[in-house]
This record gives structure tokens, sequence and C-alpha cells, in this order.
């Protein structure tokens, strides 16, 4: 066995499969590859710096509770994000309270009680698709449901007299609708992936379906649940195109107060997207930036809560 | 199983067992509501297509079909030449592709053959801190870092905004996506393959190029349909970047609208949301034409993903 030492062997036999040349196409591929990645990862650091640099300056001259505690000004001295903050963090109440319960139950039908047939399938390749139409397409449900009265076939659905038309509540029934799909698949994973052997435990002492599911299936799939919602969230938030066609209101407008459903509205992303067109001489790009700081720290923080979630209640099993 | 089992239903006695009629009311019930709830999706689904479908005809109806080849898109003024957004987004969408397609391989690669578990646990959560940036951010960073950083040094006799900004911007919000996917595709490769390749003498660049890759080949495809479905329906960076004029671009460094940023402008503004007669309408009609693009890359895109679960 000893003969020959095994790194002198496989030096030599390394030597014979290569033709006794280094591996020059070996190396270039990877660094080709490592210079893709790190095109992504300077795009990344590039896009944080150069949304950050005056931002920062201006929530530190004016303070960050000034900036996010003034309403709308045409002043960029004293304009501040309140109304965007309270439109989007409506939003997201709203997306919460209607995605996430229509999301889990149809997920809980689909994996849970369905069998598999016709419908279901139908059903099936319908939330697949709908995760792939376009944001901007939800806008235009959106205004023709909630902000215009609906004429259909038999009879108008006149869901903007509860709604108040271009308001934070059909902006953000029409988020939850945008983010209904995303809320199914993912739940549908996670109820997916609770082991068989935890049902037939309860269908074995004579337990009905929904007693197994609320018992056994939901307390082991809700981290999943958990998570998916909360990134369903965090890219709720995000959007802007759907709240152009809902009438996100950019500029002078008063109210937007907490509580105020039905009366106008705005968001931070229709914000950002506003500003960014005024004239940046004036102190706007140091405004925007600003802006955009905040809803980074909104965004990506509703993440990171996403992923440590997940990450902790992985650990615990 | 040791002590720690999950939570049990609790104590059952021979009566809960022959059927208490209020079980199985709750069971009917939760049935109902649960089988309401999935069929809000079908609900929705109708009623996008149907809202779609009701105002593109309405505007069909307003406009000769030949307004359609008119050389400007521009609703206000009734022109209604629909190349332009079309061409627009033909123009973002193959920047956006040319860049994320590559570029996000190129990554997954790394990610799912080369990087160590380490690297890559580290280096993953980057690449999705990437996916949940708002669009409207990206927006921002094409027209002040991409434009003047990038593009006007090299193409400095066109104009600031244009689709090649916009498209590079959209490229930028499309690798995630393409990394993703890909990686999924790449990771499915059963091990025995590439143990093959290398049983047979072959280097690892080899086995990556002949072996893994054909291998993945329909995920990698449905990566980038997915990027191009992505990239269409892309809205804020269009419509921030890439000037938003309504004629016939001739080439990626002109101004232009895509479809989708055709529609938020529109859409956008204080007093002009219900425009004049057809004006309004006509996003619909752009719309349904986006809707019926996407839906059509999406399905064939599944199709791929679908052949990759069968074969393994």
């Amino acid at each position: 066995m000893a003969l020959t030492t095994p790194d002198i062997t496989a030096s030599v036999v390394r030597a014979r499969l290569h033709g006794e040349k280094a591996d020059i196409a070996g190396a270039a591929f990877r660094y080709l590859l490592i210079a893709c990645l790190t095109i992504v990862l300077a795009a990344l650091v590039a896009l944080i710096a150069s949304v950050s640099g005056e931002g920062i300056e201006v929530l530190s001259t004016r303070g960050i509770g000034d900036f996010i505690q003034r309403p709308f000004s045409i002043r960029p001295q004293i304009a501040g994000v309140y109304q965007a903050i309270v439109g989007t963090v409506t939003c997201a109440v709203i997306v919460a309270i209607v995605a996430f319960p229509l999301g889990l139950a149809s997920a809980i039908y689909l994996e849970e009680y369905a069998s598999d047939n016709l419908f279901t399938r139908t059903i099936d390749i319908v939330i697949r698709n709908l995760a792939g139409v376009p944001a901007v397409v939800y806008g235009l449900l959106g205004f023709a449901l909630f902000v215009t009265p609906l004429e259909l076939p038999f009879f108008t659905l006149s869901l903007n007299d509860v709604t108040g038309g271009s308001s934070v509540l059909s902006a953000g029934l029409t988020l939850s609708i945008l983010v209904l799909p995303i809320v199914v698949i993912t739940s549908a994973e996670a109820i997916r992936a609770v082991p068989s052997n935890l049902r037939e435990g309860g269908f074995g002492v004579g337990a009905t379906r929904w007693e197994v599911t609320r018992t056994l299936v939901l307390p082991n799939a809700l981290p999943g649940v958990l998570t998916g919602t909360i990134l369903g969230l965090a890219r709720a938030l995000g959007e802007a195109a759907p709240l152009i066609l809902i009438g996100a209101k950019t500029s002078g407008f008063s109210g937007g107060d907490p509580g105020d459903l039905t009366g106008e509205f705005n968001a931070l992303p229709n914000l950002i997207s506003e500003w960014s067109t005024l004239n940046p001489r004036q102190a706007w790009t140091g405004n925007t930036q600003a802006a955009i700081i905040v809803i980074l720290v909104l965004v990506l923080g509703i993440n990171a809560v996403g992923i440590l979630l997940r990450n902790r209640f992985e650990k615990q099993k | 199983m040791t002590a720690t089992t999950p939570p049990s239903p609790g104590p059952l006695s021979i009566q809960d067992l022959s059927g208490d009629p209020r079980r199985q009311t709750v069971e009917m019930v939760v049935r109902v509501v649960l089988t309401l709830a999935a069929l809000t999706s079908v609900v929705i689904s109708i009623l996008i297509i149907y809202v779609l479908l009701r105002d593109a005809i309405a505007f069909m109806g307003t406009i000769k079909l030949g307004d359609l080849t008119d050389d400007v898109w521009l609703p206000r003024g009734s022109r209604f030449g629909l190349l332009s957004p079309l061409l627009g987004t033909l123009w973002v969408t193959l920047v956006a592709v040319v860049i994320a397609g590559p570029v996000g391989l190129g990554a997954a690669i790394y990610l799912s053959e080369y990087a160590r578990p380490r690297v890559r646990r580290i280096v993953k959560p980057i690449v999705e801190v990437l996916a949940s940036i708002p669009s409207v951010v990206v927006g921002f960073f094409a027209i002040r870092f991409i434009a003047p950083e990038i593009t006007q040094r090299v193409f400095s006799s066109s104009p600031s905004a244009n689709l090649l900004v916009a498209g590079i911007g959209v490229g930028l919000l499309t690798i995630p996506l393409m990394t993703s996917v890909s990686e999924d595709a790449l990771r499915a490769v059963p091990h025995s393959l590439r143990e093959a390749s290398y049983g047979l003498g072959a280097k690892k660049v080899t086995t990556v190029v002949r072996v893994v890759v054909p291998a993945a080949i329909s995920g990698l495809v449905a990566g980038v349909i997915l990027s191009i479905s992505r990239a269409i329906g892309e809205t804020m960076v269009v419509f921030l970047a890439a000037g938003g004029t309504g004629s016939r671009p001739d080439s990626p460094l002109d101004g232009g609208i895509t479809i989708t940023s055709a529609m938020a402008s529109v859409a956008s503004g204080t007093d002009n949301v219900v425009g004049a007669g057809n004006t309004f309408q006509s996003i619909f009609f752009l719309g349904l034409v986006l809707f019926i693009l996407t839906l059509s890359l999406n399905v064939v895109a599944d199709r791929f993903v679908r052949r990759v679960r069968q074969k393994y």
C-alpha cells in the first residue's frame, strides 16, 4: 500500500489527465463566474451608496423625526413624508388583515381538503398564473373594482361607496389582491412540508379534518406561512405602479392622517417616484434619498424579521 | 419520538368518537369557508379578464384599426401608434435580458457548483436583498447613477433618459429571479451525473459546461423566459428612466415608452386621471396586451419547469 505517497500519485495522475498543462480554461471559467457574482454585489453596493449620500445628510441635519412628521410641501426644506408613511403603513395593515387569512384559508383548502380533481387543478393553475401577472395590471383591476362602480352583466357592484374611490382603503385592498397568490403559494408549501404521519395520528384517534388541521398541521406550518406572508408584505409596500392607477396623490393635499381610510392618500414609493422627477438643483435629490432610506429601512427591516423568524423556528424544530 | 411530541388534540372519549353533531357542523362550515376562500382567486382572475376585455373592446370601438399603426403613442392627442410602446418594451426587455441572463446564470453556476457552503450561506441572502429592493429605488438609481456615470460616458450624444438606461435598471432587478430559478435547476441535477463525468476523467469546467448545464437546460430556459416576463411587466424603472416620449424608438439609445410606462403616464398626474373619451380606456387596451404577453410567457416557462421535475 505505502509504496508511493498518495499525494505524489495524485499529482502524477492529475498531470497526465490534464495533458501536463495547467488548467487555464478551468481557471478562466471560474474567474468569469466570480466576475458575474461580483457584478451583482457591486451593483448592490453602488445602489445603496448612491441613494444614501445626501439622504443621510438631510436626515441628520433636519432630524429623522422632523422628516417623518412633516406633511407635504412644495418647499423642499420643510417637505416631509408624513402622509406617505401613514399611507404605506395603513396599506400594510390592510394587507395583513385581508391577504393573510384569505391566503392561508385558500392554502389549507388546496392542501388539506381538496381532492385531486378538475376544480382543484383549475384553482392551482389560476393561482400560479395570478402570481405572474404584472403589478400594474392589478392596478387596473383595483381601479375598476374599488375606485369606480363596476358594471357587471347582471348588476352594478358599487364598492366605491365603501372605499371612497381613490382612497387608502382601495390601495390596501388592491395590494392585498396583488400579494394573495404569493401568500397562497408559500403557505401551501409550508403546509405540504408537515409530515403526513402527524395527520394520520390525528385521524387515528378520531379527530375530524378541521381538528387535525387546527391542532396538528397549522402549528407546524405556521413558521413557513408567516415567513411567506411577511415577504409578501414587503413586496406590497414597495409597489408604486398599482397605486398610480388607484390615484395616489403626489402633490398638494391635506389630511392623510392615520385612520382616515376613505380620504385622499399617498404612499412612500409614489412619493419617491414624484420627488425623483423634481428639479435636482433644489434640495429635492436629498429629500428623495432620505425618503428612499426610510423605505429601504422599512422593507429590508420587514424582510429581516421574516428571515429571522424562519431561522428561529427552524432551530426550535 | 421523545418528550417533544407536538401538542395533542386532547383526550378523546367514546362519546367524542361517536360523532357529535356539533363537530360535524363545524366541519361543514369550515369546509364551505375554505372553499369560498379558494374561489376568490378564481373570481379575481375572471374579474381581471372581464375588466381588461370590456374596456379594451370599448376602446377598439372608438378608433379605426389603422390608427394603431400611427408613428406616435399619445393618447391625449388621440394618437395610438401601438408600435411605439411595443418597440420600447422590446428594447428594454432585450437589454435587461442580455444583462440579467448571463450575469444571473454565471452567479447561479458559481453558487451551485463552485461556492463552498459557507460562501453560499453569506452570498445568497445578499442576492435576495437585491430582489427585495423596491423598483422605484432602482428607477432613481437609474437616473442618478446609471445614466450619468455609465451610459452618458459611452453614448454622450444620446438623451440622458433613454431605453438603454431603463433596460440596465430592469436588468438589475431581474438578476435575482434569473439566479434563483437557474440555481434551483442546477441543484436539481443528480450528483451521479457529475460523478460519472469525473469518473471518465473530465475536468470541473468540462463537467459543468458539458454535463450539468445541458442537464438543467429546461430550468435555465424557464429562468430566461420568466426574466423576460418580469422585464416586460416592470413599470417604475421605465416610467422614471426611459424618457417617456411617445414617438417610435429607432434604437435603445432613444428615449421612449413601454407598455407599462405608457399606462403609468396616462394614469399619473393630478387632474387627468379621467381623460377625455377613450384616453383612459387606452390603458386597459395596453393592459390587455401586457396581460396576454406575460401570461403566454409564464405558461411556456411553466412547461419547461415541469419538464425538469419529470426528468429527475
